[in-house]
């Protein structure tokens, strides 16, 4: 599902901060910032990015996809590899994005932004070869992973940084690859649906009785956490960058 | 913009019913797995090679059909074509009424349900019985299978008990062994009135025109044992190059089903009585039918026809766990189902186009399937289709994505919408009439908007801010 990278090259890379971060997470987005800035890079954020182009993808209105990914190819025209802080919005470029483009003009410059598109634990680990990210952080962690990230480089990434880190103890969620039932347009077409499967991983996340939930990919905790508060229960959610971050906090 | 009819349906099912699906799924996955790590070392690329086999019998499809049409005659067998479901029960009707028998045994076959044709022939006079155990109480129960190994997975014992009651086959008892010999008492009489058994086949080898037949009540044997006419219904996608493919694909299709290595009974039949077969039914009959799948065949879409009906897909799907098998409304359930269903439906392909709907596209069928199918990408296909070709039909509840669109592709309106977007902290979206609104916000909260900080972070940071 992923397509072989370019490899990185020079220190610049550019960060996608996707719509959520935008919109509702910033300090995920921040986070990410730091990491990237932690890790040596120069890192540049495009002030002229949008999204991804995921819903429309997934509602099947695939013009208005290829009209984002357009964009971002636009936006992220520097052969700098695009490191994205959200796993589902990686795969619609490296992954859903040709296949959207089969028969297009362009399908060549967007196979070439797939091949330097990188979720951004997967570029830290697989792209610069980090196999430590080191720090400290007292913290239970249940892990999250989103189904996009099924069968890509990002589910190893994630743990091999949280295990580096002193003080971090992993809690082994119950059923953890089924999937939460977010979906995107999903969770407004199916709510009964998406809702009972929220409600099954709420319940299997808690009861590891985690400090947080970290994932690398905001979308799914959001709808987990809606779920949750919503039923009064408490919810602390992580994106990874945030625990990367803080774990590093007070370091040189 | 309402709410999908597989969501609504799924909000009508008993807690007795999810349980019972969820019970029979999961114990399903359980054992796939088990079995197939314990037994090889890299099951993944034994899938990836099934997927190749089954792809490259479909990408030479006309020359294995007309191979398996030559050695099946060859054998002794009469091979008619069938296009559409309506002419293979003609067929079927024309053989019965010539056999002069009224009971039929019936062995389980999901292309028999794309006819309906235990209701058919019911209708026409005939006496069919459906011998595979689940298979029976769905006719008992005049209702369709909801899954397409455990067609009864939606039913605990007790209901079944309950079936078999109101069938009139004794007093309620919910002993799964009582029950069993119920049903053995039954069928036995009826295997030796009927003159003709249709069963279904797994795989047809076009290289000796053998078909290969997996149970594990050994009813398609005994079906055949009792009958003088045998009728085999298949699609034209069941042909496989060789008999040796066999080895892969029955390993693969019995451990991805039930979990056994092997099931209890697996019937390899080339043709009719002969001077070297001296026992078995005299006449043999094999219906190819198309239904719409060689529509299939030169189409992106083909790799659905790799399917050999294992029902891995339904028992590791989440959502298929929370709708049953029912709330796919066609033959197929599942995420295979939600492919098949909408492009072999003979009303065209708008009648069940909002199945593709019915998957989060996480991905779980993709990861077990026996053959290698990428369900994910076509369901995202297929949603293409019905918005490219303008189908209303599984539209509801998915918001337009042009007004998105056009603001992802304008970075200062985006920005103005991510500033702007603050004012909805201070708007009760929670009691908007809106359809969209409430289907979140029914059962969810939604983060505090904080649209633009990180933007504004970042200016302060140095990073690049140029368009």
């Amino acid at each position: 599902m992923v397509p072989e990278r370019d490899p990185v090259k020079g220190t610049r890379v550019q960060m996608m901060m996707t719509c959520l971060c935008d919109a509702f997470f910033d300090d995920a987005a921040h986070a990410a910032w730091m990491c990237l800035q932690r890790a040596g890079r120069e890192v540049v954020c495009p002030d002229g990015q949008t999204c991804c182009g995921q819903a429309a993808y997934t509602a099947g209105d695939w013009p208005a996809f290829r009209q984002v990914v357009r964009h971002v190819s636009r936006v992220f025209a520097d052969p700098a590899p695009i490191v994205v802080a959200s796993g589902s919005c990686a795969a619609a470029l490296f992954h859903e994005a040709p296949m959207a483009f089969e028969g297009e003009p362009d399908l060549p410059a967007i196979q070439a932004l797939a091949r330097r598109t990188w979720e951004l634990t997967d570029f830290l680990v697989n792209g610069l070869g980090m196999d430590r990210w080191g720090g400290r952080l007292d913290a239970r962690i249940a892990i999250h992973n989103a189904c996009h990230t099924r069968g890509t480089p990002t589910i190893g990434a994630v743990r091999t940084l949280l295990k580096s880190i002193d003080g971090v103890e992993l809690a082994e969620v119950p059923d953890s690859d089924i999937c939460c039932g977010f979906g995107g347009v999903f969770s407004v077409s199916h709510p009964h649906i998406s809702t009972g499967m929220g409600r099954d991983k709420v319940a299997n996340v808690l009861s590891v009785s985690p400090d947080c939930i970290v994932s690398a990919d905001m979308s799914c905790l959001m709808h987990q956490r809606g779920i949750a508060e919503h039923q009064g229960q408490s919810y602390p959610v992580r994106h990874i960058a945030q625990v990367l971050r803080d774990a590093n906090r007070g370091l040189a | 913009m309402s709410r999908q009819a597989l969501d609504v349906f799924a909000s009508t099912l008993d807690e007795s019913v999810l349980q019972a699906i969820e019970v029979g799924a999961r114990s399903g996955v359980d054992k796939r797995l088990a079995t197939l790590t314990e037994d090889y070392e890299d099951p993944d690329m034994l899938r990836r090679l099934a997927g190749r086999l089954r792809q490259h019998a479909l990408d030479h499809l006309d020359e294995y059909l007309a191979n398996a049409e030559q050695r099946l005659t060859e054998n002794g067998a009469r091979v008619h074509f069938a296009g559409t479901t309506g002419r293979a029960r003609d067929i079927i009707l024309e053989i019965l009424r010539r056999s002069g028998t009224r009971v039929v045994t019936k062995s389980k076959s999901m292309a028999s349900e794309e006819l309906d044709l235990t209701r058919v022939l019911q209708a026409r006079g005939f006496e069919p019985l459906e011998t595979d155990l689940g298979e029976f109480v769905v006719q008992l129960d005049d209702d369709h299978p909801s899954h397409i190994v455990k067609p009864i997975i939606h039913k605990n014992r007790r209901d079944v008990a309950r079936s078999f009651e109101r069938g009139g086959l004794g007093d309620y008892d919910d002993d799964p062994e009582t029950i069993t010999r119920r049903a053995r008492a039954f069928m036995r009489s009826k295997f030796l009135e009927a003159r003709a058994t249709i069963t279904g086949a797994n795989f047809i080898s076009a290289e000796s025109g053998r078909i290969a037949l997996v149970t594990n009540e050994g009813n398609a044997r005994f079906g055949q044992a009792g009958a003088d006419i045998h009728i085999v219904l298949a699609g034209i996608d069941k042909v496989i190059p060789r008999d040796r493919d066999l080895a892969l694909l029955l390993s693969l299709l019995i451990r991805s089903a039930t979990g056994q290595r092997m099931t209890s009974y697996i019937e390899l039949v080339a043709g009719p009585r002969s001077a070297d077969q001296p026992s078995g039914p005299r006449e043999m009959h094999v219906i190819f039918m198309d239904a719409n799948r060689s529509a299939i065949v030169g189409s992106e879409m083909a790799p659905i026809l790799r399917c050999i009906r294992c029902g891995a897909c339904m028992n590791t799907c989440p959502v298929y766990r929370k709708s049953s098998g029912h709330a796919y409304r066609g033959v197929y359930p599942g995420p295979m189902g939600t492919v098949l269903g909408p492009l072999l439906a003979e009303g065209g392909f708008g009648e069940l186009s909002d199945l593709a709907r019915a998957s989060t596209l996480c991905g779980a069928c993709a990861d077990v399937c026996p053959v290698d199918i990428p369900l994910p990408e076509l369901i995202a296909r297929l949603r293409e289709r019905s918005v490219r070709e303008h189908v209303k039909q599984g539209q509801q509840g998915v918001p337009a994505m042009g007004l998105y669109a056009l603001l992802a592709g304008h970075p200062r309106l985006w920005r103005l919408v991510m500033r702007l977007g603050r004012l909805l902290d201070w708007v009760p979206l929670r009691k908007l009439p809106a359809q969209l609104s409430r289907a979140w916000f029914d059962t969810r909260t939604l983060p505090r908007w904080r649209g633009g900080r990180f933007r504004r972070w970042l200016r302060g940071a140095g990073g690049d801010n140029h368009d």
